[in-house]
């Protein structure tokens, strides 16, 4: 059909495509963004609820707190409000959570002693196992594989009374080691990380044992510097993962002084919602840092990763 | 350890033939070599060991005797009682039917979204940052924002009656999946867009600009080709999306306690529950028969990789 037009036509119909495709992309840009509004909202409502103070929270909330402090029942309105801005910019709830009770302070930091070990170990310890089954590709070592794929999907409840029995036998129980040990051990990282190995092709492992390379330096000076994206990846899902644990350490933990903030954070939710939103927004802020600084990484990192079978 | 090499008949073709001699001489030097790679497998192993494959051992062995004490074994007895145990068929119902919803809802919708992205539409890295934000959203203040939507005189009453229908207790009401479905949805839909974003910025160019050229219509080349380059990346998707359909206890549990609503208890209920009331041998029987139902579907999800790996190569 376009034969038949002329020049002049050609030119015209290509631009009015263009302004076309323009607007198609303005058009889904807004679609798509009433619903990333909608994906922010609760992100952007713990930060600004931070920021009320008590008597606004329980004015707002009551209906669903109502358990808390009874002199501020007086406000309470019969209906909930989802409030975005506060009437006044309050920092009482930071005050409460960080200055006047430093025991938030300490939860932090359990939280921190926590997790990174898990993230660290567990990073090390996959990075080894998947060197071995990229390059070892025999029917036993895919059998291991497979166990480890089918432990990585099983819920925590699975192994519930075996992994409380083992950290008894072991004498962990009650000491972070009872978390931070199974956490290290976690099947997740070896299943993305061996997936990427595997597609390493083989011809750069010849080339380097050419040149003389040993296991080792094959691992730490090759496998490892191309595996760097999939690490960092890796890495962040497995921090949020255990930064926000709940499971664990109620069950392995007697001493709640000795709980992190995530579980800390779900009961405070019942009592005192202004707080939690308060030390909700700072917990955020570890996760943020690392998601900001390497959000490309998870994004570049996974780029193989299709298939299950690595 | 078997050796490939070893095992492939004798190259005949003359090209290939002057190969042969070096492949027998290496055949011993692989053989050393997969011993060595295992020294890295090693730490990991004696962890997973002690930390899941044992431990998993004695929940099997659990699952069939009378109990941890006694040690007396039973068959198969454990399992016919939690088989008619009507708790326990409630939680497999529920774990399947939110499994079956909330997966492929994940997997579809993260699916337009990564194809909608992918179009040169404006502020899109803005937007992908956006969708992937929930993310960092801890466990906790989700919980508490979905109480004050979904709480009897929360937000989505309010939105709701502006239609002109009454207040649901949402959470009490059978409509109790669908909100933590949404839930999921919101949380997982951002990763899952990324790994499809990804696995769609490897398909060929050349494959996508001789189709163009060749006057394929976009939804053909979308059925086509696109989707059958993210086959495979699907798969992947799927996978991730179970696990962490199974992780959905920790909110569920959280909102709503060890006692939910009939439609929101769950086999990880089952089994906390039979844990804390220490009833071993029933935790361990609905375990293992969950073991067994993973591994039937891991299976079907790995023969269709290979499947797909074929197709692929064609």
């Amino acid at each position: 059909m376009s034969k038949q037009l002329t020049l002049d036509q050609q030119r015209k119909r290509r631009v009015f495509n263009k302004k076309k495709q323009v607007f198609l992309n303005w058009l889904t840009f807004f679609i798509i963004a009433v619903f990333a509004v909608i994906f922010l909202l609760p992100t952007v409502l713990t930060i600004t609820n931070s920021f009320m103070s008590t008597t606004e929270i329980s004015a707002n909330y009551g209906q669903i707190f109502s358990n808390a402090s009874s002199d501020a029942k007086t406000y309470i309105s019969d209906k909930v409000n989802l409030k975005f801005i506060p009437d006044m910019v309050s920092f009482g709830q930071y005050k409460t959570a960080f200055i006047t009770s430093p025991a938030y302070l300490l939860k932090f930091w359990n939280s921190v002693i926590l997790t990174i070990p898990i993230v660290v170990g567990q990073i090390i310890m996959a990075a080894g196992a998947s060197y071995c089954f990229a390059r070892n590709r025999s029917k036993l070592m895919n059998a291991i594989f497979f166990v480890y794929v089918i432990l990585m999907l099983m819920p925590y409840q699975v192994t519930l009374v075996p992994n409380f029995l083992v950290a008894e036998w072991l004498h962990i129980k009650d000491t972070y080691w009872s978390i931070i040990l199974p956490g290290i051990f976690a099947p997740f990282s070896v299943f993305i990380l061996t997936k990427f190995m595997r597609r390493i092709p083989v011809s750069v492992v010849e080339a380097a044992k050419l040149d003389g390379a040993g296991e080792f330096r094959i691992f730490t000076q090759i496998f490892l510097p191309l595996c760097k994206g999939t690490i960092y990846s890796v890495a962040i899902l497995v921090f949020i993962d255990y930064w926000n644990m709940v499971e664990q350490p109620l069950i392995m933990l007697d001493d709640t002084e000795t709980y992190p903030l995530s579980v800390f954070l779900s009961e405070v939710n019942t009592n005192d919602a202004g707080l939690a939103f308060a030390v909700a927004t700072v917990y955020m802020i570890p996760a943020l840092l690392i998601f900001l600084y390497s959000e490309d990484y998870l994004v570049e990192g996974i780029a193989y990763s299709g298939g299950i079978k690595g | 350890m078997k050796d490939r090499a070893m095992k492939s008949p004798a190259p005949t073709d003359a090209v290939v033939k002057p190969r042969k001699p070096r492949h027998n001489r290496l055949s011993k030097i692989q053989r050393a070599e997969r011993f060595t790679v295992g020294w890295f497998l090693l730490p990991s192993l004696i962890g997973m060991l002690t930390f899941y494959i044992v431990p998993f051992i004695v929940v099997i062995f659990y699952s069939f005797v009378d109990s941890p004490i006694n040690k007396e074994f039973v068959f198969f007895e454990n399992f016919t009682r939690i088989l008619k145990n009507s708790a326990f068929q409630d939680a497999c119902a529920n774990t399947i039917r939110f499994s079956l919803t909330a997966v492929p809802l994940a997997v579809i919708l993260s699916l337009l979204l990564a194809i909608v992205l992918e179009r040169n539409i404006p502020y899109k890295s803005n937007l992908r940052t956006i969708f992937l934000s929930p993310m960092l959203v801890p466990v906790a203040s989700i919980i508490l924002i979905w109480q004050v939507v979904f709480h009897y005189n929360g937000v989505a009453n309010e939105i709701i009656a502006l239609f002109g229908a009454g207040p649901i207790d949402w959470l009490k009401s059978d409509y109790s999946q669908l909100v933590v479905v949404l839930l999921f949805v919101w949380k997982n839909v951002g990763y899952n867009m990324i790994l499809f974003m990804a696995a769609l910025s490897n398909i060929p160019r050349d494959v996508l600009e001789v189709a163009t050229l060749e006057g394929a219509s976009s939804w053909q080349i979308f059925y086509k080709i696109k989707l059958r380059y993210l086959s495979s990346s699907i798969l992947f998707v799927t996978l991730m999306s179970l696990i962490n359909s199974f992780k959905i206890f920790r909110e569920v549990y959280l909102l709503t306690g060890k006692y939910p609503y009939d439609s929101l208890y769950l086999l990880q209920h089952f089994m906390n529950n039979n844990f804390l009331s220490l009833d071993y041998q029933k935790l361990s029987a609905a375990a293992v028969l969950m073991t067994i139902v993973m591994i039937v579907i891991i299976g079907v999800l790995f023969l269709a990789d290979n499947k797909i790996e074929e197709d692929i190569e064609e």
